[in-house]
Order: structure tokens, then C-alpha cells, then sequence
């Protein structure tokens, strides 16, 4: 049993509730299924109860009786204000409507570079991961992207396999030379370890706060590039009682995600 | 323009716009006429061996599901798949040897159940190719150029990234604004399988909820064929043509079939058949699973009628329905 564990909650509650604290009040989100649809179910359900969640599929405002399955089934247009196209919800992403995008991943590199394509060469892969799907889209297209995966040194890497979703591509300035959209670029990412952000200079990653109980050794050991650690990395603020009976009992219920378990 | 750089990936599906018109002008039933037949003649008919093949629907969602069967039974080769979030139909057309080339946005995973073990294995081992990746949005607007009669979409995705490089898209310099652009090729699939709510018998279409990237889709296609729960009389079509999403000269043939997206979801009338998901995700971790799963619920029955009865009948729809108008809770039996 982990320490996380004894202390009342999981670890993908940890992480839900911290990216649901990421998000400001009144901010469109496009999400995708899992456990960024989870962290945004949790903060619209807390502190942020006006935020717009859109799915590629086309849904947009929502209200999600249950957790989606598939990110175009139909729960994600129960209750919408409009059931439309990806071409309407993409096409909206890039005239500039859309804050947040919300993404896992399977690789990361210090500049915020996503893989979720192939580990091992393209045209004879170790492992064939599903692509880009719309990861690249958001990647490319919203505001803020923030991501959710799990770190250790096999995902927190100097060079990616693959390329799928552009962070900041090679640094400052590498976006807006490659012809994306000015501005744009990976905000935060949420380990089960901590939260990190992007050094505003560099571009590189940085950390912000580590969970409870996690050292700065530990996180070092289970990154595989430099990551830059302030002087003032804080600690993640626990869920709370409510944070978890919400999680456990409204949003995922039947534990696609927050598994049950004995605790 | 100046072109900045160009993908890898082959271009596939794109046809000269002049050329596209011409076999517009002299292959589309532009007559509104009543297209309706059986499902087993409606794929001897417009899927061949070699095809450009486009399902309609998204992920889990309002794909022609019994089209897939379909084409598995009848034994389809060397299909190129449209991956545009392909993910049940395209483990089956993979599994069962259909397909053996893939155009990669989402592939090889079923969403929240996890990724596609068999699948993944066919691509893992060299038998199938992920031939091109792009994204969601990629393909969208490949259709979306096709259905405007334009050989390309200008976007602001893909840029600066392998997807990009192993893509058939290229990059040039806007001649507007001087920052440089991709230009998304136009996408005209062979054959195209698009699902809806219901539609008359010529082939106007209604579709409930959300459309994805069908209207384009339907319109980018050379052949497409229309898979409905229902077919109704002309007057419903009529009296509100604003639900009209596909028009009928788009269409050319319509087959009606009732749970026609089963296993997966059809918005408000039955959710996906999550027993059945998480039977075939245990199935296909070995090829031999894989193969049992064949034999029984697709060589073993010899339409998708008996495979709808194979897999539990009125009974199981009843129940499917019930989950999808949350009058029964969601079951996840793959998350046990």
C-alpha cells in the first residue's frame, strides 16, 4: 500500500484534483475522455462551476450525467448547448475561442513535446500506440495545453520516439517559427509525483509542487532530462474529503478510471 | 506559394480537382432516385479489394459496424483504412487480414479501455502498415477540401512535428500574412460508410447528436453508402429539410439496418455493448482468440440479423437502450 493510499486517496484523485485547480472560472476547455475529463468534471463540480467543456466530436457545453466512454458518445453532448462537427469544434480551436486543451501522453521531452505514436523505430515499432488523434490539434490549436500522464524516466525523456504533439519543438521561439499559432504552447503537467510548469525564459520544464511525501530526488530520479527545480517548489494541496466522495461517488461511480478498491 | 517542406506519406485518396469533377459528372447518381437494397449487395457492389475505405461515426460511435462485418465475411483485401479514430472497426478490418494499410489519426486502441492488443500486434510484427499518420483534424479537413472541390485545406496543425513528417501534408509560405501554413491535401475516399438516425430512400439524411466529420465526409466520397436504423417516408424529410445533414446526390445506395452500429453506441437510442467490447479485448490478446472470435460472430452466422441474436438479441438491445437513456448504469466490465 502506498503512502497516498494510507493517507485516504489515490493517486489519480491526487492528480484529478490538481489539474481541476489549474483552470480559471469562466474558461473553455477541450477535453478529451478519462482522467482529463474526470479533473474537469471535479472543478466544475468545485471551484470553477462555469467553465465550458467542448469534446472533437462536436459536443459543446455539456452536462455529463455519466462519465463518457468513447469522447464522442453521446454523454458528451448530453444536456450541450449545440451537437456540431470536429470541423466546427477544431476550426473554433484555431480562431482562437478554446483557453485549455487537455492531453495525455505516453513520452514527454523537457520542451513539452508529446509522443503518443510509437516507442521504437516508425516503420518497425516496439510498441504501436493509437497516434496523434486530436492531440495534435489541441497541441497546436488552444491556448494552454496542460497534461496528465504518468513520470519516470521512460516517459520523462531527452529525446522522444516520436514527435506526435508539438510543446515548444526546439525553445523559445519554436513554435511561432515552425507557423503555429503565436502564444500558444504546454502550461502545466500532472504526474503522480508533482505539477510542473514551463520556465517563461527557456521554455524548459520546471518544477512547481511536489505532491505529499515525494522528495526532490525522487522526482529527479524519475525524469530522464534536467528539470529545472526553484527555489520555491511548494507542496500540492490535498484533496479534500469532499474532492474524493465527488470523484468516488458522482463522477466515476462505476470506476472506469478511479478504480474501487479496498481503502 | 513558396513550399517550405513536404510529408513523407504518400498522398492517397487525392485526385486532381479537374478529374474529380469530370468523374462527379459522369459516375454520381445526381437522379433522385430510390437507392435502397440489401446490405451483403450493397459491399459486393462498392468495396473492392485494393479500396480507399472511410467509416462514418467515431470511435465507439455511430460507425456502420455491420457494413465491417460485412466486408469481413465477404473476405475484402488489401483495404486502406481512413484511421480517423477508427478504433473497433479498424481492429476487426486489421484483425481479420481486410486491411493492410492504415492512414493513422487514432488507431489501435479502444479509448478508455485500453489499447487494441490485436491490432497492435498485426502492426508490431510488420504485417500491417501505418502507412501515413496525420490527426483528427487532419482528416477532417482533407474531407473538407474533397467536399469543396479544392486540392487542399490551408491549417494551422501539424507544423513542426513527426506527424507532420510522416504525413502527406506540406507546408508553404500564406502569401497574406507571410507565416508559413500546412496545407492539408483533399481526401476523396473510394468508398465511404456512414450510419444515421434515418433517412428517405433516395438517401436524405438525418443524423441525432453529433455529426463528427460526416457532412464532409459524405460529400468528399467517391461511392457512399448509407447505413440507417430507419428508413422513413419522404414527408419526414420534407417537412423539416433544415435536419438534413447528407442530400440524397451525395448517396449511392441505402440500407436499413436496425443496431447497425452495434457494438458500439448510437446516440440516444442503445449505448455501446460493453460486455461484448471487453469479450472481444479478452478474445484478441491471441491470435487464436482473435480467430475464435471470427469464426463464431462473423464466418458463423450469415447475417448481421443472426449476429445481432448471436450477441443477445432483443433482450441486449432492450438493456443497451435502457443504459443509453441512463435509465440503467454504465457497466465497464474491461476496468474488473
Amino acid at each position: 500500500m502506498s503512502r497516498m493510499q494510507k493517507q485516504g486517496f489515490q493517486t489519480v484523485e491526487l492528480m484529478a484534483s490538481a489539474a481541476s485547480k489549474l483552470i480559471e472560472d469562466g474558461a473553455v476547455v477541450l477535453t478529451g475522455s478519462g482522467l482529463p475529463m474526470i479533473a474537469m468534471a471535479l472543478a466544475m463540480k468545485t471551484r470553477t462551476p462555469n467553465v465550458t467543456l467542448v469534446f472533437e466530436a462536436g459536443g459543446i457545453a455539456p452536462q455529463i450525467p455519466v462519465l463518457p466512454i468513447s469522447v464522442g458518445d453521446s454523454r458528451t453532448f448530453y444536456r450541450a448547448v449545440m451537437a456540431t462537427s470536429l470541423d466546427c469544434v477544431m476550426g473554433t480551436a484555431q480562431a482562437g475561442f478554446v483557453d485549455y486543451g487537455m492531453l495525455g501522453a505516453a513520452q514527454i521531452d523537457m520542451y513539452g513535446n508529446i509522443n503518443t505514436t510509437v516507442i521504437g523505430p516508425h516503420d518497425r515499432p516496439k510498441a504501436r500506440l493509437p497516434g496523434s488523434g486530436g492531440a495534435n490539434d489541441v497541441g497546436s490549436l488552444c491556448w494552454r495545453t496542460i497534461v496528465i500522464m504518468q513520470q519516470d524516466s521512460r516517459r520523462f525523456v531527452k529525446k522522444l520516439d516520436f514527435l506526435t504533439t508539438p510543446g515548444y519543438l526546439d525553445g523559445p521561439g519554436g513554435r511561432e517559427r515552425a507557423g503555429l499559432p503565436e502564444g500558444t504552447g504546454p502550461y502545466r503537467v500532472v504526474t503522480q509525483l508533482g505539477v510542473m510548469g514551463f520556465d517563461d525564459q527557456t521554455k524548459r520544464m520546471r518544477l512547481i509542487s511536489l505532491h505529499p511525501g515525494v522528495s526532490v530526488e525522487d522526482i529527479k530520479a524519475n525524469t530522464g532530462f534536467e528539470l529545472i527545480i526553484p527555489p520555491d517548489v511548494t507542496v500540492t494541496t490535498l484533496p479534500t474529503a469532499e474532492e474524493i466522495r465527488i470523484l468516488r461517488n458522482e463522477i466515476d461511480p462505476a470506476g472506469f478510471v478511479v478504480r474501487k478498491q479496498g481503502t | 506559394m513558396e513550399v517550405v517542406s513536404r510529408g513523407e506519406g504518400p498522398l492517397l485518396g487525392w485526385h486532381d480537382p479537374d478529374e474529380q469533377r469530370r468523374w462527379v459528372r459522369e459516375n454520381k447518381p445526381r437522379r433522385m432516385t430510390d437507392k435502397r437494397m440489401g446490405l451483403k449487395e450493397s459491399v459486393s457492389k462498392y468495396v473492392s479489394d485494393g479500396d480507399y475505405l472511410a467509416m462514418g461515426g467515431f470511435g465507439h460511435v455511430r460507425v456502420s459496424m455491420a457494413a465491417i462485418y460485412e466486408m469481413i465475411r465477404q473476405n475484402r483485401k488489401r483495404l486502406i483504412l481512413a484511421g480517423k479514430t477508427a478504433v473497433h472497426d479498424c481492429d476487426l478490418l486489421v484483425s481479420s487480414g481486410c486491411v493492410d494499410r492504415v492512414e493513422v489519426g487514432y488507431c489501435f486502441g479502444h479509448e478508455l479501455r485500453g489499447l487494441s492488443p490485436s491490432s497492435r500486434r498485426m502492426v508490431e510484427q510488420g504485417r500491417v502498415t501505418a502507412v501515413t499518420e496525420t490527426s483528427n483534424a487532419g482528416f477532417q479537413w482533407r474531407f473538407k477540401a474533397a467536399a469543396m472541390g479544392l486540392p487542399f485545406m490551408p491549417a494551422r496543425i501539424l507544423m513542426g512535428t513527426d506527424t507532420f513528417a510522416k504525413s502527406s501534408c506540406a507546408v508553404a509560405r500564406d502569401p497574406f500574412s507571410g507565416k508559413k501554413i500546412a496545407l492539408i491535401p483533399a481526401c476523396y475516399p473510394d468508398v465511404a460508410f456512414i450510419h444515421v438516425h434515418r433517412c428517405d430512400r433516395f438517401g436524405n439524411s438525418q443524423i441525432d447528436g453529433v455529426s463528427i466529420m460526416d457532412c464532409d465526409l459524405a460529400r468528399a466520397a467517391r461511392r457512399l453508402v448509407i447505413t440507417t436504423e430507419e428508413i422513413v417516408d419522404d414527408d419526414v424529410i420534407r417537412s423539416e429539410p433544415s435536419r438534413t445533414l447528407i442530400p440524397f446526390y451525395c448517396v449511392d445506395a441505402v440500407v436499413e439496418v436496425p443496431f447497425g452500429s452495434h457494438p458500439g453506441n448510437m446516440p440516444l437510442l442503445y449505448y455501446s455493448d460493453e460486455e461484448h467490447m471487453a469479450l472481444w479485448l479478452k478474445l484478441s490478446k491471441t491470435e487464436a482468440g482473435a480467430k475464435e472470435y471470427f469464426d463464431k460472430y462473423v464466418y458463423g452466422v450469415k447475417d448481421f440479423n443472426e449476429y445481432l441474436e448471436l450477441v443477445g438479441g432483443q433482450a441486449k438491445m432492450k438493456k443497451l437502450r435502457d443504459i443509453e437513456l441512463l435509465k440503467a448504469p454504465t457497466e465497464a466490465p474491461w476496468a474488473e
